[in-house]
């Protein structure tokens, strides 16, 4: 019966255009390979063809389930769209404040502030700094230029506020949530964190907000040079 | 017609509504719903528009709640999935078969001239580039610089590994379809040919020093054939490994595609190069070791993508061969390694998906065992010795042995290690618990269940990152997780209720048994006196705030060290939790420990061992015994729920030949 169910769910999707594409590649990969479990498949064009549009399979999941695409305003009163505008093709950090949060936010922005100036004329050009209000409600985006005013934050770096049903939504699907339904309603606990991501290479990490400055530049030089090698330091610092 | 988990039937919008509301539980966490009453009405009543779309993951990180089949189960869908606590309306990962598949087993590695090695070996960090790539490496091999005739270079054991791309099936169930990952290709074993995940079991022995050359072709990320997560940086951890620092594949020592790194392991006893020269306390020895990639920041997405292996460590003693030694039941017949990680997939595609997104840990609803979902093994009516590994990434179990035609029954068996070391006796036990990273060696006695299928089962109930529920009257306001009949879960399911991992077919055919009977009590090894008084006692608060993980307030960084540890002293460190309602598997390289206490308590029977990975539950203080020996260099302690590790739960600390510190709360 659930299997029935299954199906009956996968024709029901089917008829949207997106998943159809979906579906089809299932019905691809499924044949790529009969070989037993726990063996490895015979290499083939085929899988070079499919790891391709399943790449573009992920990345449309990654942007479909986390990436949605509301509408915000910038501190400057630009209206600008979440995925379009803000991530798509982009480098990029999330975290999320407000203005009169007195407690984890200025220690997280004022981080921020010394990451912007490590990573100088990057940010802006390769790579794009966004703070989201969690007071939406009174953080206009006047008050968000003050406050990046207050910052000395440089352009590269925007504050948004949106309406606070869709920066509810976007502050979900960014998971910057609390498991606990009680903390997660408690606006001093929120989440400090601030993810980084290459939105076309679908890399997604995240540092603590009040991380070493450093240390936070470091993880987002990995999303613009993916290829870095760390090895040896600090100092191979053993004395032997 | 449409049915939702319950086997209830459902209109089609309904049904519609059902696949939309399925994915987020961060929409119902938001809406501020504090039950599971509520839960479930809010499963029901959203309107699918209104939930963000999401994987079948998280569907399932609210709601394990145990619920009998649907009655018409005619269908062939997994025992496992029936049990499972997937919540009401809510979509989970596509129904497979159970039991379809044979139990993987991953054959060892196969050697190579090193002369094929190109370029060539160097004890220092290799200058030069061949085909094999580049050789990045951390600093000198420290073992045959210090001792060539003990560590000979190249040693007498040379592996070559790559890590690639490639793609296999996870199930024979065609409605999974044939996943992309990771794994590792010995190119020394020209039968297998090809990578693997798990990757090949290394049979090492104490006192044959091997090397391998660690070679990342992974595809460059810049390929964009990305499959969504994983990132093709990579370093190689041998987990419990007396392993000097440049070759423990450190989370800062990462490496992308085109590079190598040559790994020597020693394959010595703790205390050669210190208290027990020349080769090392016996007392230490080691029998289930595990490598996996330790990328900082990655960890879990390159794990979790197949970059897993064991490694095993034999000795005069536990020689693989039940009729020497202790004569523990014969590698690799009768002593079979189960690495066991779970899983989510794609409803729709079926794919192989990571919730990139997540903070606080990820729970699977597919089990696999060797990288296959649900496997079955052909067992003689005898012992046999299994080498149980939770691979995480965040999930917790509780290991039963199951009939499902006598749930009533109990069905003990025998555990003999703990993380890979003989315990001093084998210990008796109903079940075993077990967090991310740890192993245990059981002994399990078919010859009671001749001509019988019985199954290893996880009854432990998990509902999140957080850990497993809290026994009965722990029960807090977030772990409340009532099913459809509103009663309070239970921290441990009833049988035949929880995930069936493993199914045992058990031949009725008596055979010949030379493995010892753990019943007789043999003795293996004895622990490592633990009176030393410590140089110093060292406290690490393991905390959450504001969503931030940290260790004494402060953040992974690979920049600076947090402490230094003098060579060849004895600490004691105090591991304390100050998250109330999570359990962190804390690890720490380099050494293994002794718990000395938990909450000032002596530990059970089980854990009077040497561990390499404590569980911390909430609010516990656990104070542990170091004797760091033999290698220097910079190691990690972290959390082991690779969740928390790759979000800077993690501190590097150093080994000094002088200038340790004395940094209390480092």
């Amino acid at each position: 019966m659930i299997d029935e169910s299954r199906r009956k769910l996968l024709g029901l999707l089917g008829m949207a255009p997106i998943a159809g594409g979906v579906l089809s590649m299932s019905a691809a990969s499924a044949t790529a390979s009969d070989t037993r479990p726990g063996t490895r498949a015979a290499g083939s064009t085929r899988a070079a063809t499919s790891d391709r549009s399943m790449s573009a399979m992920a990345r449309r999941r990654i942007q479909e389930q986390h990436l949605p695409n509301i509408p915000l305003l910038t501190q400057e009163g630009k209206q600008v769209r979440f995925y379009d505008d803000l991530i798509k093709d982009k480098i990029v950090t999330i975290n999320f404040f407000f203005a009169k949060c007195d407690e984890i936010c200025p220690k997280v922005m004022a981080n921020l502030v010394k990451v912007q100036k490590l990573l100088g004329d990057q940010v802006g050009r390769d790579l794009f700094m966004y703070s989201f209000t969690l007071k939406p409600e009174e953080d206009t985006p006047d008050v968000l230029k003050r406050y990046a005013e207050t910052y000395k934050i440089r352009p590269g770096w925007t504050l948004l506020t949106a309406k606070p049903k869709d920066m509810e939504l976007l502050r979900r699907s960014v998971g910057f949530t609390n498991p606990d339904p009680k903390l997660d309603q408690d606006i001093n606990q929120h989440i400090g964190n601030v993810r980084y991501g290459n939105e076309p290479l679908m890399l997604w990490g995240v540092c603590p907000g009040m991380a070493h400055a450093n240390w936070i530049a470091e993880s987002l030089g990995w999303m613009m040079r993916p290829d870095s090698i760390r090895v040896g330091s600090p100092a191979a610092a053993h004395d032997h | 017609m449409y049915y939702n988990v319950f086997g209830e039937k459902v209109s089609r919008r309904r049904f519609k509504e059902m696949c939309n509301a399925a994915k987020n539980r961060r929409e119902l966490i938001a809406a501020g719903l504090t039950s599971r009453r509520d839960l479930f009405k809010m499963g029901l009543l959203t309107a699918g528009g209104m939930l963000v779309a999401k994987s079948g993951l998280s569907a399932r990180v609210w709601g394990q709640q145990s619920f009998p089949a649907p009655a018409s189960s005619g269908s062939n869908q997994s025992p496992g999935s029936f049990n499972l606590c997937v919540p009401g309306n809510q979509t989970a990962s596509p129904n497979t078969t159970p039991f379809l598949d044979p139990l993987p087993i991953m054959p060892n590695p196969v050697t190579v001239a090193a002369s094929t090695l190109n370029p060539m070996p160097t004890i220092c960090p290799n200058t030069g580039s061949g085909p094999d790539g580049t050789e990045v490496r951390a600093a000198c091999h420290q073992a045959p610089e210090l001792n060539l005739g003990m560590f000979p270079f190249p040693p007498p054991r040379v592996y070559k590994f790559t890590q690639e791309q490639f793609t296999v099936r996870q199930t024979s169930d065609q409605r999974l379809p044939a996943q992309t990952i990771w794994g590792f290709h010995d190119q020394g074993n020209v039968k297998v040919n090809g990578p693997i995940s798990p990757g090949p079991t290394y049979a090492a022995n104490y006192g044959t020093p091997q090397m391998t050359r660690n070679i990342n072709r992974l595809p460059s990320v810049n390929q964009k054939n990305n499959t969504g997560f994983g990132f093709p940086s990579v370093t190689t951890h041998l987990h419990n490994g007396h392993t000097p620092s440049e070759s423990d594949g450190n989370p800062c020592d990462f490496y992308p595609a085109g590079n190598f790194c040559d790994q020597y392991y020693p394959e010595v006893l703790a205390g050669f190069n210190s208290t027990n020269p020349p080769t090392g306390d016996i007392n230490e020895s080691m029998s289930t070791l595990w490598y996996h990639d330790h990328r900082v920041d990655f960890t879990a997405q390159n794990t979790y993508k197949g970059l897993v292996g064991f490694h095993l460590l034999f000795n005069q003693f536990d020689t693989g061969n039940e009729n020497t030694g202790f004569h523990l039941p014969t590698y690799p017949d009768f002593d079979i390694p189960l690495l066991f990680a779970d899983k989510i997939y794609d409803p729709t595609t079926g794919q192989l998906v990571f919730d990139l997104f997540n903070l606080d840990g990820i729970l699977g609803d597919k089990f696999l065992v060797n990288g296959v979902i649900q496997p079955f093994l052909q067992v003689q009516p005898r012992r046999y010795r299994f080498r149980l590994l939770d691979t995480g990434p965040s999930r917790f179990y509780e290991f039963f042995l199951t009939q499902l035609n006598n749930t009533n029954a109990t069905n003990p068996f025998w555990v003999i290690a703990n993380d890979g070391n003989l315990l001093p006796n084998p210990v008796q036990v109903n079940s075993v618990r077990i967090g991310v990273a740890e192993r245990v060696d059981i002994i399990i006695d078919f010859s009671n269940f001749a001509g019988q299928t019985i199954y290893l089962e996880n009854r432990l109930n998990q509902i999140n990152g957080m850990g497993p529920v809290p026994p009965s009257g722990f029960t807090s306001g977030q772990f409340e997780c009532t099913g459809p009949d509103s009663h309070i879960q239970s921290d441990i399911l009833p049988a035949g209720k929880g995930n069936l991992l493993l199914q045992f077919q058990v031949s009725s055919k008596s055979v010949k048994d030379g493995s010892v009977n753990p019943a007789t009590n043999p003795t293996f090894y004895s622990l490592p006196d633990t009176t030393a008084t410590p140089r110093i006692t060292r406290t690490f608060k393991f905390d959450r705030l504001n969503g931030q993980w940290s260790i004494n307030g402060q953040f992974m960084t690979c920049d600076h060290f947090r402490f230094l540890v003098q060579q060849n002293s004895v600490e004691n460190w105090i591991l304390f939790n100050a998250t109330g309602d999570w359990t962190h598997p804390v690890h720490i390289h380099l050494e293994e420990h002794q718990i000395l206490s938990r909450n000032r308590v002596a530990p059970s029977l089980v854990e009077k061992s040497r561990k390499d990975v404590t569980q911390l539950h909430p609010n516990e203080r656990v104070l542990l015994f170091f004797r760091f020996r033999d290698w220097l260099g910079k190691y990690p302690i972290h959390c082991h729920n690779v969740v928390h590790e790759d979000h800077a739960m993690m501190g590097i600390w150093n080994v000094v030949a002088s200038g340790a510190d004395t940094v209390l709360v480092p």
